[in-house]
Formats: C-alpha cells, structure tokens, sequence
C-alpha cells in the first residue's frame, strides 16, 4: 500500500493511505498517526487519523513543509511493516431502531430521499437485499463495528462493519443533506454507520436513536467527566436493539447521572481477524459480556 | 466587572485565536475568522493579542459597561458609537461604568472585533474561550450571547494604545482574490475544468458563516471518470470520509465550492480541490454575500511568503503602538 501525501495549505499534510476503504487502509493510518505522536515531532500541532487516511497539522513557522512530508515517508514502511495488533476497549451502544422522533424528521425530509414512499431504514433493508427490516435490524447488529474515525462534528463516531466484503451493508447518502437531525441518531452512509453526537445538518440514512450521551462539553455526565468524548479511533462497537420501554428507562437513568454504560478492554488482531472472522467476533463478544 | 448584553447583534460570539489540537475528537479550531483584527483590538485596548472578544457579524450588539474600560473595534467597518455618539473604527476609547457602546449600519466587511481591556473572562475550555456553538462548547455558555447575559471580564494588565490608521490594515479587494494552494483531490478534475475554476468570478452565496463559505456562479466541475471506491459514496464528488483541512475547498456535488472556515466539519464525505492559504483565511471573514472573489493559484513557496507578509503586517502594527 503506497500513500499519496498532498499538501493541504501551507498548515496541511494530507495522506490518503487507500482510495477504498478496508480495516487495512484503517490500521495503516492508526499505526502511522501513532507513530507520528510518539516521535513528537516538533511543530506538528494537529494528528488526526481517519477512515483510510490521515491529516498532519503543523506550524510552518517551526517545520519546512518538504522536512515534514519527508520524514512522513520515511515512517510509512515501519508502519506497513508493523503487526497491526491493539489493546482497545469493546462497548454495548443501546439503539432505539425505526423511534418516532428520527421516524418524525425523516418524513419531513422525504423529498431529499431517494425514495420518498419508504422510510430510510426500509429503503436500506431493500436495496441490500434484506427479507424484511428486522432482518435488517439483525445484520446491523449482529457483527461488531470498528470505530474508524471520529469527527465531522465533535464526538461523532464513523464505525466500519467487522465482516466479509460482500456482507457489508452500503447505503447512499441523502441526495441532498437535511437541514435537521436529532441529537443520538444511529445514522448511515456509503459503508459506515455513524452517531450523531448533537442536533444539526446531516446527509446519513438514519435507523433508530440511542439514549446514551456520547458528547458532553459541560463533562457531567458520569462516563464522560474525564474525556468529553467517548469515543476515540480503534474503539469497537457491538449495537444492542431495544425497544421504547429499555429506551425510556436508559433515559431515566442518564437523566439521574446513574447510567452505567457497558465497556471492556479488549485486544485485537487484524492477521487473526481475517484468518477467522467469525470466530474473533465471537470472542470479542464474550469479552463484552464477561463470559 | 461585566459588559452587560443589551441587545445581542444577529450572532456575537466570545472568541480569541482559537482552539487547535482536538481535529481528532471532531472539536474545530474556532477562534476568531478574522484574526487580524481580532489581535490588533487587543492590542489597542492593551490586552494579549490572544484574549477573548466579542465577534459580530453584519450587524452589532449593544452592551453596557458596569465599570471604566478601554475599548476598541477592529474588522469590518461597523461604526461603534458610544451613548449614541460615533467614534472612530481601530482607535482605543475610555468607556465608564454605565456607559452604552453600539453600534451604527454596516458600511463594508462582514465581522468586527470588540475588544475590552481585560479580556472577555469566560471559562478556558480545551485551552480557549472561543465559542463553538455546533458543540455547544466554550464562549458563553456555549453559545451567541444574548439579551440579558452579563458577560465578565479580567483585570486590566495594559494601557490604551492609540489608533492603527487604514494603510496598516487589510481588507478584501473586489473581487477578493483568494490564494489558494491545488491540491488533496485536484486530481480528480479534468485540466480543462481546473483552469475554468480558475478563470471563473464566484459569488459568495448567502450560506456563509463561521463553519465555512459556499460560493456561486461559477463553472461545475468535470470529474475523471473512475468506478467509484468501496465505501466512498456514489456521487463523482464522494470520497471515503477524511479530514477536512482548515481552508479546504470543497465542492459537494461539483457544483459550488465551500471554503471550510473557523467552526468547520472536521471531516466528510466530499472531494476537496486545494486549500486557501493560511495569509488568506482572515479575508473570508471579512466578505458579505453577494459579494464577488476569484481563487488565484499560487506555490508552496508563494503560500509561505505570504504568510511571512502577514507576519510583517502584524509586526508593523505593533511598532506603530509601540509594542515591539
């Protein structure tokens, strides 16, 4: 795999690690942004990895552009040389699927859909070949997600679905964005499934809401007193359907500062990965629920 | 003290020069779109250059002052008056307590900078006060102030510092030329498309605002036919989601370009064609819509001689106050 770095500005180096997405294109960029924070290089001021690329920030002021894009190079074979394991953390995120608040504002942006007689998560269960949309349901959480890139808007998880190719779930976008999306919606677009963090524009398909904060600037709330957001990239995801009475006690719960999410640490191998997906899956679920 | 909000202005918000180094949380630079005259109010009224302001944009608050103060206005020409009488735009005034500053009709710009000696004393939050409305994070309580706020402000360390005369300032021509480096996902537009965005007068289109500018008028791109990556989206614009530099231009669709600004989206979906230069960045700030601007094509090299300009600008800005 061969990155293409571009300049962005005078402030940014961009590097696409792979035109497509795929969990290697991803460790490429972790393993390389990791290794670009651990050589602290002096001047960059910004490290961010993303779903199959990364962006480098830097002052120019303290590093020529060419020195940084140089020594960039020169760290891109170490990390395609490296054995693409993580110590991360697995956690259970509660989603409320087809709720009547998303279900509200979907139907109010019908027009911007590319069906506007089916809601967003029948049109998605259609066109991946799903039987019905509690089959659906079913695949989207049946198989953890790999959080792949955090951002867009501060907190917002990108999450790529942990099977085979030809199993992943591909969705459009909305033809044009709307204008509104509730705050917590489990949304989805092109191959990755998403939460918004807070209320706003958005152009993902959106399934259903979750009742668990995941962004809190005021860092009250009892999980998030230390990092006011919870996700961070590398983190894995298992969905957990519930239905309105789960959802209103989980309401209740965060509303009393008691919500309790369910996290572990977990390790994970790529090389085991893709030897055996299934299987890793399995095991990775009975770390989440201490078995 | 306190500057008591009296009427908010269509949004002001809290900013200093921003919040860098949590692009991979999500949470943008904010921070003033200006940041020439966000330094250079500070500086007239005897603040750090990186203290917190008020920024307005079009239209100005009015706010009243509970204890004397030095003020001043920077940035668009929003002509300041002080209990109804005008003063002079980039020239430090005495305010008292009880005094009211606001603020007549917009005469060209888009945002001015208020400055107080002191500082605008919000809570520092991942190490700046710049408000970052989206996330609800920073500035006053997270949000545009409003009517009713009392907004507190530090001790005064400095001392007033004159006027800075308009030879020494800088705003956009017409048509604004913006700078602006080819780059990120040039590739993906034919040669022929890339010389018409180029050739083309835009318009600024009436969504601009602090998350970035979207412009109008000009030619849709022509894309490199290609099959579309894995997980890219359908659309000849899409991209597998990356990271949006600050400046980056981006052209959802093809159609009109969006100059991503201070409260920018961190990242999405969509091809970006280069990036405006860091020297540029605080004339965007400065344009209304409707307005016209071009994008000039310059090096690496000429990016980085221009932000050296930029550089100069300040440091003669400060040898005019006798700061340097």
């Amino acid at each position: 795999m061969s990155i293409r770095f571009t300049f962005g500005g005078d402030e940014h180096i961009f590097a696409e690690v792979s035109e497509e997405m795929s969990l290697e294109a991803f460790f490429t960029s972790l393993s390389l942004t990791n290794a670009v924070r651990e050589a602290g290089i002096s001047g960059v001021t910004e490290i961010c990895p993303a779903n199959a690329s990364f962006q480098i920030k830097f002052d120019p002021d303290r590093i020529k552009p060419g020195d940084l894009l140089k020594e960039l190079q020169s760290m891109e074979g170490a990390a395609s040389k490296s054995d693409a394991t993580l110590t991360t953390r697995i956690m259970e995120i509660p989603v409320y699927y087809q709720d009547p608040w998303t279900n509200e504002t979907l139907m109010r942006f019908r027009e911007r859909h590319q069906d506007p007689n089916s809601t967003d998560i029948e049109y998605a269960a259609e066109i991946n070949g799903f039987k019905s949309v509690d089959d659906f349901i079913a695949a989207h959480a049946g198989s953890p997600w790999f959080v792949s890139m955090v951002g867009f808007v501060a907190g917002l998880p990108f999450l790529y679905q942990m099977v085979e190719r030809q199993r992943q779930i591909e969705v459009p976008k909305y033809l044009r964005p709307r204008t509104d999306t509730p705050k917590l919606t489990v949304g989805y677009g092109g191959c990755f499934s998403c939460i918004y963090s807070v209320r706003g524009a958005g152009g993902y398909q959106m399934f259903g809401i979750t009742p668990m904060p995941i962004y809190d600037p005021n860092q009250e709330v009892s999980y998030l007193q230390d990092n006011m957001c919870l996700f961070k990239p590398g983190d894995i995801v298992k969905w957990k359907p519930i239905g309105r009475d789960e959802y209103d006690a989980a309401l209740e719960a965060v509303a009393a500062n008691t919500y309790e999410p369910l996290i572990r640490e977990c390790s994970f191998s790529l090389k085991d990965f893709n030897a055996d997906i299934d299987g890793t899956n399995a095991k990775l679920m009975e770390v989440l629920h201490g078995r | 003290m306190a500057v008591k909000v009296i009427t908010p202005g269509l949004s002001t918000s809290v900013q200093d020069l921003g919040r860098p180094g949590y692009c991979h949380l999500g949470i943008p630079l904010s921070g003033g779109m200006d940041r020439f005259a966000l330094r250079v109010a500070n500086m007239l009224v005897g603040n750090d250059e990186g203290a917190a302001v008020l920024e307005a944009v079009f239209m100005g608050p009015e706010l009243e002052f509970t204890a004397p103060a030095t003020v001043a206005v920077t940035g668009g020409d929003l002509p300041p008056k002080l209990n109804g009488d005008e003063r002079a735009g980039w020239e430090a005034f005495a305010v008292k307590a009880g005094d009211r500053l606001s603020f007549g009709f917009l005469k060209s710009g888009a945002r001015a900078y208020i400055a107080v000696s002191g500082g605008i004393d919000v809570p520092v939050k991942l190490g700046s006060r710049s408000t970052y409305t989206l996330g609800a994070l920073g500035g006053f309580q997270g949000r545009a102030i409003q009517a009713g706020d009392e907004l507190p402000v530090g001790a005064a360390a400095g001392s007033a510092r004159g006027a800075v005369p308009a030879e020494l300032r800088r705003m956009p021509g017409n048509p604004a030329e913006l700078r602006m480096l080819p780059g990120l996902y040039w590739h993906r537009i034919t040669a022929e498309s890339g010389q018409r965005f180029f050739a083309d007068t835009w318009k600024v289109a009436p969504e601009a605002d602090r998350i970035g500018y979207r412009f109008k008028g000009g030619t849709p791109l022509d894309f490199v036919p290609r099959t579309q990556p894995f997980g890219a989206g359908s659309d000849p614009s899409n991209i597998v989601d990356a990271c949006y530099p600050y400046g980056s231009i981006q052209v959802p669709g093809g159609t009109e370009p969006i100059v991503l600004h201070r409260d920018a989206v961190s990242g999405g979906g969509y091809m970006m064609v280069g990036t405006v230069i860091s020297a540029d960045m605080d004339l965007i700030g400065q344009l209304q819509p409707h307005s016209p601007a071009r994008f000039v094509e310059v090096s690496m090299d000429e990016a980085l001689a221009a932000r050296a300009d930029r550089q100069a600008a300040l440091a003669r800005v400060r040898a005019h106050l006798g700061l340097s």
